[in-house]
């Protein structure tokens, strides 16, 4: 009877832990369909943008993995401007924001006359605007140069650094990007 | 059974729903209280078996739905998306793919039990009744799932299927426009034949199956010996040639679930195609309205029927007969005048007609795939007769039956003692 | 039961070509045909041949190049050097720069993709059609095929059958098909290995639920 009954006991275990194991194994296999697709890491793939016409003061809008882009090339103004110190900026040293290392700065990029940027405001999404003129009358007379968050009026610096006292929480996203050469920037990957 | 109702559990979670939920009633009335008979042979696994691929087929549906397309536009490619691009995604279509075929293989098996053993007759005809009405929803799921890849097949027998329904007097014609939700086969069909098959008719078989299964618990399953178990209970009031569903037929069946899956994935993995008879070789191109199809034959699980619509010589009543031959299903319990159920102990008659009928279902299975050319359309009509005399003339042959004696005990014998 | 599962094995292990090949008798044109999938140095080569013969006029738009880099071990390098001809990057699709209406006009009928050919016709389709082109005077393209009747396309691989030895070419075709097998299917090879896996879990599992069955039941008189 002893006999009888442990082998019952290891044969249902061993049948129930045997079943649970093909049981994950298949589990695995139908929710691993819900990684991103061969077509979605295609269509995720990094990006080449051209710069050669690129004019200083401009900006370049592109789209990657669903999100504007935007690359200023900066004046030599705007570069001088952001060398003066700006104590209005909530994170002026981008410890709560995010960026590759090499944008850890006051310029938030690796060349200061390239500034590569998403343009999604950190608070809840919108793309704000740019305001690059020096005091324009909506943007008051202590206004140097930036971008405008039209939906919550959060204000970002020429370097996508918000200022203190509106809703962003942080800067304006840097994302991982690489010099090809000088007239070619690749969206998607650091160096 | 409302005295059932006491706990099996000692987890007090379990007591708490217990408390609130007749979870102990019905595991008590549907497992481990639920007798049935120790005789079951191979022919009893096929029930558990369509239950397992009716969970496969939901669980790829599901899956599939997540990624596939129903428009016209993208139908075609989202299914070469799926078996390419995502994840797995391949395993999942030829799981579905598969799965359907070897529904209707199971399911032809199960009907065929019912007709051994005599499943049908008093008291199960409703258990019956309502598995025939789950065997034309099965159809029609197949039927609406067929057009969904948007191949060059799947168009064509769309056509011809929906073009059946012209030979209804007065109202065909508006009818299948009605059916199409336009002049010809289009986006608009397939949008709503999506919606048929992914919301309608998988929430009709699950009601139907859950009716079917509480229609057999109600009444309590047969037997290979066609003896009635509950005649002669214990002192307990058990059967005593009944054993508990949990866990006697439970391990049984997983036995067989188990030699079941692994044909079922030697398909998968080794076969999926079938030699194109589980994807046909024509749905690997997209449909193409000027393009026809050297043979358009639809699936295997529906030749049997397209054998007897070809070989009736007129296509209007073609049609009819193609109907009648699925309905008439229904009434064998009505058609069958014998007393004794299980074959076993029937007379030659029944034997001989039961054969002759699978015979000619093959046969008809086979001719629906070939051309309705030479020799195959008088083999054809041939078997389409003794089809139909197995039904028609059932009523006569079976009053003549000279049967054995059923025994009053199941016959059964335990290899191991 | 016993014969029910080897007419099921059977039909396992001998389908194919029956359904596939249709109605025509391609046999007299299948000399050498030895198409293995399993090759992955075989598909390496078909790939080249389809790029450098094939891919002007023939599309493989469900086929990302990067997953026939990763499928056939070819570095991204190799793929570039190699393999793309085109301005594609590798994630792309195996497109070309053949309008649809151009074809049509050339050559009478648009070259068509070709992912699904060997799926849709069968290899041996394939491999028969790429081996019975014949000079025919006749024709706009100045030859003809067995396989094919009046085929718009003309005998892109003359020069390489005149060159190449009866198993030279047999060879290429062999590739080229085989390559095509892949792209029609690219699973093909894993799903075979996966199910070798499967089914040999499901046998051990048989063993113990068999023994499970054999216990419990044990005490039914």
């Amino acid at each position: 009877m002893e006999k009888n009954i442990n082998r019952r006991k290891f044969l249902s275990i061993a049948t129930s832990v045997t079943s649970a194991v093909g049981g994950i194994f298949a589990v695995g296999a139908f929710v691993s369909t819900f990684q991103p697709s061969k077509k979605a890491k295609a269509l995720g793939a990094s990006i080449k943008v051209n710069l050669s016409k690129l004019e200083p003061g401009s900006i370049i809008k592109v789209i990657y993995r669903g999100k504007p882009i935007w690359v200023l090339r900066r004046t030599e103004k705007m570069i001088n401007e952001l060398d003066n110190e700006n104590s209005n900026l909530r994170d002026p040293e981008s410890d709560l924001s995010i960026q590759p290392d090499f944008a850890k700065n006051k310029f938030r990029s690796k060349n200061p006359e390239y500034f590569v940027v998403e343009g999604v405001c950190t608070h809840l999404g919108c793309a704000p605007i740019e305001k690059f003129a020096i005091a324009p009358a909506d943007m008051g007379p202590d206004w140097k140069g930036g971008f405008y968050c039209p939906c919550h009026g959060s204000k970002f610096d020429l370097s996508g650094r918000v200022y203190a006292g509106v809703p962003a929480p942080s800067n304006l996203r840097v994302p991982a990007h690489q010099f090809a050469d000088e007239a070619t920037l690749i969206v998607g990957e650091n160096s | 059974m409302a005295k059932n109702t006491e706990t099996i559990f000692k987890n007090p979670l379990l007591r708490w729903i217990d408390e609130r939920f007749p979870l102990s009633a019905l595991i008590k009335d549907h497992a481990t209280e639920y007798y049935a008979s120790k005789n079951f042979n191979i022919w009893y696994l096929f029930g558990v078996l369509s239950m397992v691929v009716l969970v496969i087929m939901f669980l790829t549906g599901f899956f599939l739905t997540m990624n596939y397309k129903p428009s016209a536009e993208d139908a075609f490619n989202s299914v070469e998306y799926i078996m390419r691009s995502v994840e797995n995604g391949w395993l999942i279509r030829y799981m579905h793919s598969t799965g359907a075929s070897f529904f209707f293989i199971v399911i032809y098996l199960h009907m065929f039990r019912a007709m051994l053993y005599g499943s049908y007759k008093k008291p199960r005809e409703l258990i019956w009744v309502l598995g025939m009405l789950l065997y034309f929803c099965l159809m029609a799921e197949a039927f609406f799932g067929y057009l969904l890849p948007w191949g060059n097949m799947s168009y064509w027998a769309g056509q011809v299927i929906v073009n059946l329904f012209g030979y209804i007097p007065f109202i065909g014609e508006s009818l299948t426009e009605w059916i199409r939700g336009d002049y010809f086969i289009s986006d608009i069909t397939l949008n709503r034949f999506f919606a048929f098959h992914v919301i309608f008719l998988p929430l009709a078989i699950l009601g139907l199956v859950a009716a079917h299964i509480l229609a057999l618990h109600h009444v309590g399953s047969n037997n290979p010996d066609g003896v009635e178990i509950k005649k002669h209970l214990d002192e307990a009031g058990k059967p005593v040639d009944g054993v508990a569903f949990h866990p006697f037929h439970t391990s049984k069946d997983l036995v067989g679930i188990t030699v079941f899956l692994i044909i079922y994935f030697a398909a998968v993995f080794f076969a999926p195609e079938m030699g194109g008879y589980f994807l046909e070789v024509d749905n690997f191109e997209p449909a193409d309205p000027l393009k026809t199809p050297e043979h358009i034959v639809p699936s295997w699980y529906f030749t049997p029927y397209y054998a007897i619509l070809r070989a009736v010589p007129d296509a209007a009543l073609g049609a009819l007969f193609l109907v009648l031959a699925v309905l008439l299903f229904v009434f064998l319990p009505w058609l069958d005048k014998c007393e004794v159920k299980s074959i076993r102990y029937r007379g030659w008659q029944y034997k001989f007609a039961l054969t002759l009928f699978a015979i000619s279902f093959i046969a008809l299975g086979y001719l629906g795939l070939q051309p309705a050319t030479g020799i195959y359309v008088a083999l054809a009509r041939f078997f389409t007769i003794t089809y139909f005399a197995f039904f028609l003339l059932m009523p006569f042959y079976t009053k003549l039956e000279k049967t054995k004696t059923v025994p009053e005990r199941v016959v059964y014998k335990n290899k191991e003692s | 039961m016993r014969k029910m599962l080897i007419i099921y094995l059977s039909f396992i292990f001998f389908s194919g070509p029956t359904f596939s090949a249709g109605s025509m008798d391609l046999d007299e044109y299948l000399e050498g045909m030895n198409v293995k999938t399993s090759d992955v140095r075989s598909l390496q080569r078909g790939a080249k041949n389809f790029f450098n013969n094939c891919s002007g006029c023939h599309t493989l738009q469900y086929m990302r190049y990067n997953q026939i880099a990763e499928d056939l071990g070819i570095t991204e390098d190799q793929l570039m050097q190699n393999l793309i001809f085109t301005e594609s990057s590798p994630q792309d699709l195996v497109m070309n720069n053949m309008l649809s209406e151009d074809g049509n006009r050339w050559f009478g009928k648009a070259p068509p993709d070709l992912t699904l050919v060997t799926r849709r016709k069968s290899p041996e389709y394939v491999y028969g059609f790429l081996n019975s082109f014949y000079e025919d005077n006749g024709s706009p393209t100045g030859v003809n095929n067995h396989v094919q009747e009046a085929s718009s396309m003309p005998h892109v691989l003359w020069d390489i059958e005149e060159r190449f030895s009866d198993q030279e070419y047999s060879q290429f075709l062999n590739d080229t098909v085989g390559f095509l097998v892949y792209a029609g299917e690219p699973i093909i090879e894993k799903r075979k290995s996966m199910g070798v896996w499967v089914i040999g879990f499901l046998l051990i599992f048989l063993i113990l639920s068999y023994a499970l069955y054999k216990d419990i039941w044990r005490e039914v008189k």
